[in-house]
């Protein structure tokens, strides 16, 4: 498989890890382990588009900035997203999300995440040419 | 962690010597088993916060501390800003100013257990947990910078306490200097709905029995007596906290080498207190410690009104409110010299020592209450802090006045999912007279007790160091869990 995400291990919080053949791919992916946190994807139906943009002066920085960018539209907008799509540009990019209202009955939510974090920080291109994305989310 | 790297000065205090970098020795406060179990991680991180700019003394661990973000979960660290000392975001942590209070509320066991099982409804249905949740108050700006300017204090003036309460919460329930306009928009946004709510995770409301008396006098000093009947809540400064974690994290990050500071790791990202980046964050975490006395001062209403329905009798009144993420300004002596230095406490309790000054004159011989959160099902404890600062002209003893926090994970949220079911945990706590009521059933097994260290090794650990001692322990009987 060249597209996907996984958790890894954290003794206290919850590592994130998406990977494709592009990096946006691989940030579309982080951002889908971010919400099975909380989640599962497969619960949250696609029926409404948010749109996300960041900047950050390395990739690293924007990966932790645009999972940040959907805690903040989670928490503000009592929403969920199971959808993403990134398109990069010069030293940022520009993202959207599908999602639905939060569901209490449907989602179950287990948990919230308060933040990405710089901690198992990585973004690199294996030897394959697929593209990973990861950090631990504080929870 | 491996112990052949550690100095032994007694069985519950090891020393990291400095190499490289290190400006100052890691110490660590925990018996042989606990530091066994404690990961390598701990180790390193305390060498890397043993090297920033200013550090005095020794980087610290607690006997629950356990790998954190940049800083260790359970670690201290104090800097003198004449000496190019910093400050960071890592080193408080996202939720600025999580905590726990306790409160008496003048029941014996044998007066609550007969309507436990309708205060557990009550409880659920008046305290707004778990994710998504909102609370009644919505907050316009102005009440917003006045709340974070006001902390306890604010919410006292609001209704939501009395100027009992404020005797009964560090600071007298607000932190001075915060600085609302340091505070993000973002960070307000997320806050305007949830002020009075416990969020999700490892907070609770919990009702608890006074198990055990350790110490007759300073337990009579607290109030506290065997079967008396307590309410402990634990939870911190909710979004806005998280969101002034996150903004300042990036702006120390990308600041650091403007400020001639390498760091090991990203997660240490900090700024100089002499800098106009540091002072800023300090306006922010504090406005951010107010948020957080602010929450649970509204949450501790809300639990009064609960208990007025069901036990009309009941008189909750604090005896403590205590915050384990944090940096404070505080005087401390150092080697016979006083010094203004701010100390990081990060899933650190401070644990003032008999005679404190700051402390109210009723707790000043017994020394400042240290509560201990347990994980759910489990005890909890309260201490009093242990060493007068007299007996002790040196800082290193007692970690600049600080104790452990709670019990710790020893087990990751994932592998905890796979080994418990949540609906079995909540019938098998209820089968032991402990109540559960929480939204998420997944968020219970990823709390489940058996996914934590054993909080009695910890709270020992931190007595036979001398950093606090043993007051009383405390048992559930109702958990309402974020």
């Amino acid at each position: 498989m060249t597209t996907g995400w996984r958790h890894f291990h954290h003794m206290a919080d919850i590592g994130v890890h998406g990977f494709g053949p592009r990096l946006a791919v691989a940030f579309e992916q982080a951002a889908v382990a971010l919400t099975a946190v909380i989640t599962d994807p497969d619960q949250v139906v696609q029926r409404e588009a948010v749109e996300v943009a960041c900047s950050a002066p390395d990739p690293e920085l924007l990966l932790v900035d645009w999972l940040n960018a959907w805690v903040y539209e989670m928490a503000v907008r009592r929403m969920l997203f199971s959808r993403f799509e990134v398109t990069l540009a010069d030293g940022g990019l520009r993202g959207t999300g599908w999602g639905e209202p939060l569901d209490l009955e449907r989602h179950r939510p287990a948990v919230e995440v308060k933040g990405a974090t710089y901690t198992e920080l990585g973004v690199w291109q294996d030897g394959d040419g697929i593209w990973h994305a990861q950090c631990v989310v504080d929870v | 962690m491996n112990l052949s790297r550690l100095e032994r000065l007694s069985d519950t205090l090891w020393r990291i010597a400095p190499r490289g970098p290190m400006r100052v020795p890691g110490l660590l406060f925990a018996d042989e088993g606990l530091l066994r179990d404690m990961d390598d991680k701990v180790y390193e991180q305390l060498c890397n916060v043993a090297s920033l700019p200013g550090i005095v003394e020794a980087a610290y661990a607690m006997p629950d501390a356990h790998w954190g973000y940049g800083f260790p979960i359970g670690g201290v660290a104090a800097f003198d800003p004449d000496e190019g000392g910093v400050i960071s975001a890592g080193g408080v942590g996202f939720d600025i100013a999580c905590g726990v209070r306790t409160l008496h509320t003048g029941l014996k066991l044998r007066d609550v257990e007969a309507l436990k099982t309708r205060l557990a409804e009550h409880l659920y249905r008046h305290i707004p947990a778990g994710v998504g949740s909102r609370g009644t108050l919505r907050l316009n700006a102005r009440e917003m910078d006045a709340m974070l300017s006001g902390g306890a204090r604010w919410a006292v003036a609001r209704g939501f306490g009395t100027e009992a309460d404020l005797q009964r919460t560090e600071e007298r329930g607000c932190a001075a200097g915060a600085e609302p306009d340091q505070v993000s928009e973002h960070a307000k946004e997320r806050q305007r709905d949830e002020m009075g709510t416990l969020g999700s995770g490892n907070h609770y409301l919990e009702v608890q029995k006074v198990a055990a008396v350790h110490d007759r006098t300073a337990a009579a000093a607290y109030g506290l007596a065997e079967g008396d009947v307590v309410v402990s809540i634990h939870c911190g400064s909710r979004g806005l906290g998280h969101q002034i974690g996150t903004d300042y994290l990036k702006r120390m990050v990308v600041a650091a080498e403007r400020h001639g500071i390498t760091l090991p790791d990203r997660e240490l990202a900090c700024a100089p207190l002499d800098s106009d980046l540091g002072r800023a964050y300090l306006g922010a975490m504090r406005a951010g410690i107010n948020c957080a006395l602010a929450n649970r001062q509204i949450l501790t209403h809300l639990a009064r009104h609960a208990f007025a329905d069901v036990l009309p009798e009941a008189r909750l009144s604090l005896l403590f409110d205590v915050s384990h993420n944090t940096c404070k300004e505080e005087e401390h002596l150092v080697d016979g010299r006083r010094r203004r230095l701010f100390v990081h406490r990060k899933g650190a309790t401070r644990a003032f020592g008999p005679g404190h000054p700051s402390l109210p004159a009723e707790l000043r011989a017994a020394g400042q209450p240290v509560i201990i959160g347990g994980s759910m099902g489990t005890a909890s404890y309260i201490l009093a802090g242990g060493v007068a600062e007299q007996a002790c002209p040196s800082a290193t003893r007692h970690a600049f006045a600080s104790a452990c926090h709670g019990a710790g994970r020893s087990m990751s949220r994932h592998q905890a999912t796979r080994r418990w079911q949540g609906r079995a945990i909540v019938d098998e706590l209820a089968g032991r007279g402990i109540l559960i009521r929480s939204p998420s059933l997944r968020g219970v097994a990823e709390e489940a007790p058996g996914a934590y260290k054993d909080v009695s090794a910890v709270v020992d650990a931190a007595a036979a160091a001398g950093l606090a001692t043993k007051v009383a322990r405390l048992e559930p009987l109702v958990c309402i869990k974020g």
